[in-house]
């Protein structure tokens, strides 16, 4: 096995992040505009929205993961891509996972980037707090398009796959989306969260790619 | 064992005097469970009167909601590895009945919580939580499988989906896990034996047994439907086609 497939996959990825106008830019407006739609919402008391800041950026994590992720393979399934990437020697596992993770250097990594604009936008003191939890939005949005990728795989056949997409995936973000609170919470669980958030990342890492070749080659047929 | 069940004509038989064999001992257990539990049995003031009777239908729906999405998830993955065509009929029937077991289980938590805790709902409560998205698991199983376009496919997509739900649920669960828990530790099965007093205990188990029987009844009853619904559809290709 060459792991030139693997690589082609992972350029290729990248390169349609960048392709059709705004690109890449996308899921961070819509990050950004789903977070500040929120004080619109349930008001702008400045101890409120410190309070929920933190989590309202899991939830706008979560969406833009959905929202993005609709594409990522429906894409090569309609375009026959996806039969060339199953003839090579690569399994379908790696496949999967090279393309989700740049999916998610394109589209995640920079949410979690933009994350301490937001939270003090959010009334959040300017501290070391804000690097974690850039950290965590990091390690907990690697979770959220890992999963959302078996999702992704599932309904890459099934037109406007978008709703059953976040149908199928919202129980399995439930332990990221709960350890990532936790982490923040600066309760006494939140010295041993940030590690049960790095392992539940590193559960999707290994469980999720076996699970998106599977459902490849269910699309490819 | 497994290529012994896998024959339909096997299970066909095999259901015509089982299924309705269940349905009469589901009948009998659950009314015994039921009168001994609604009128019989002494209220306990602790669980909040009356109100505690719920138990002999709230516990088998909890013991279900859980049972039936192990025995989904396994049937995927006998379906995945031997392409035993029963087995994805079992799971395609578990799925709807699960759901409503969950359904049963949540709804009837939320009216003994009301007045026992003064909440219908506690989003911090480990249980209620890990069964809500055990029944948000079955809804996404069983949307998944509509949108497909063939039979075919939509076993492998939901035997796929069912086996990565059913890894999750131990994560899920410990991470619910995390939240403090209104409901009692287990009572029933524990190293020590039942801590519950004999008197509810036995109609607790007999209720939980009577709506097992039931539950595998009706899975076998639409297991049967689904069978004959597939011999027709062959029967109509064949005609169609002229043969």
């Amino acid at each position: 096995m060459s792991p030139a497939p693997i690589l082609s996959a992972f350029r290729q990825a990248l390169d349609e992040a960048w392709a059709g106008g705004a690109g890449a830019l996308l899921p961070v407006g819509f990050f950004a505009g789903a977070a500040v739609l929120v004080p619109l919402g349930v008001g702008t008391d400045p101890e409120t929205l410190r309070a929920i800041g933190p989590g309202i950026l899991w939830v706008s994590l979560a969406l833009s993961s959905l929202v993005t992720l609709e594409r990522i393979f429906q894409a090569d399934a309609e375009d026959g891509s996806l039969d060339l990437w199953l003839q090579t020697s690569a399994p379908a596992a790696s496949i999967a996972a090279a393309k989700t993770f740049a999916h998610w250097l394109t589209a995640g990594l920079p949410l979690a980037l933009l994350s301490p604009l937001l939270l003090l936008m959010f009334q959040a003191q300017i501290d070391g707090a804000l690097l974690e939890n850039m950290l965590f939005y990091a390690i907990g949005g690697l979770a959220f398009y890992f999963w959302g990728g078996v999702g992704a795989a599932l309904a890459a056949t099934v037109r406007r796959g978008g709703l059953l997409i976040s149908l199928i995936v919202l129980p399995l973000y439930v332990p990221t989306a709960i350890f990532g609170a936790l982490a923040m919470g600066g309760g006494p669980s939140s010295v041993a969260a940030p590690l049960f958030l790095a392992a539940s990342t590193l559960f999707a890492l290994a469980v999720a790619p076996f699970a998106m070749g599977a459902a490849l080659r269910l699309a490819a047929d | 064992m497994f290529s012994w069940f896998a024959n339909p004509h096997r299970f066909l038989m095999l259901s015509s005097w089982l299924a309705p064999l269940f349905y009469a001992a589901a009948a009998l257990l659950i009314a015994w469970g039921l009168w001994q539990g609604l009128w019989m049995v002494p209220k306990d003031d602790y669980q909040g009167g009356d109100i505690m009777r719920v138990m002999f239908v709230h516990v088998p729906a909890a013991w279900l909601a859980m049972a039936s999405y192990l025995g989904m998830a396994v049937m995927s993955f006998v379906w995945f590895i031997w392409r035993h065509e029963v087995a994805d009929i079992a799971a395609k029937a578990i799925a709807p009945l699960g759901a409503t077991w969950t359904a049963l289980c949540l709804v009837t938590g939320a009216i003994w919580g009301k007045p026992t805790w003064g909440t219908w709902w506690q989003w911090d409560d480990a249980r209620m939580m890990s069964v809500l998205f055990m029944f948000f698991l079955f809804l996404g199983y069983m949307a998944l499988r509509a949108a497909m376009d063939t039979r075919q496919k939509a076993a492998r997509a939901g035997a796929i989906l069912a086996m990565v739900g059913a890894l999750n649920v131990p994560l899920i669960k410990f991470s619910v896990d995390l939240f403090t828990s209104l409901h009692q530790d287990a009572s029933v099965i524990t190293p020590e034996g039942p801590k519950m007093a004999a008197v509810y205990l036995w109609p607790l188990l007999i209720s939980s047994l009577g709506h097992s029987l039931l539950f595998a009844a009706l899975v076998m009853t639409l297991m049967r439907a689904e069978i004959w619904t597939r011999r027709a559809a062959q029967i109509r290709a064949r005609l169609m086609t002229g043969d």
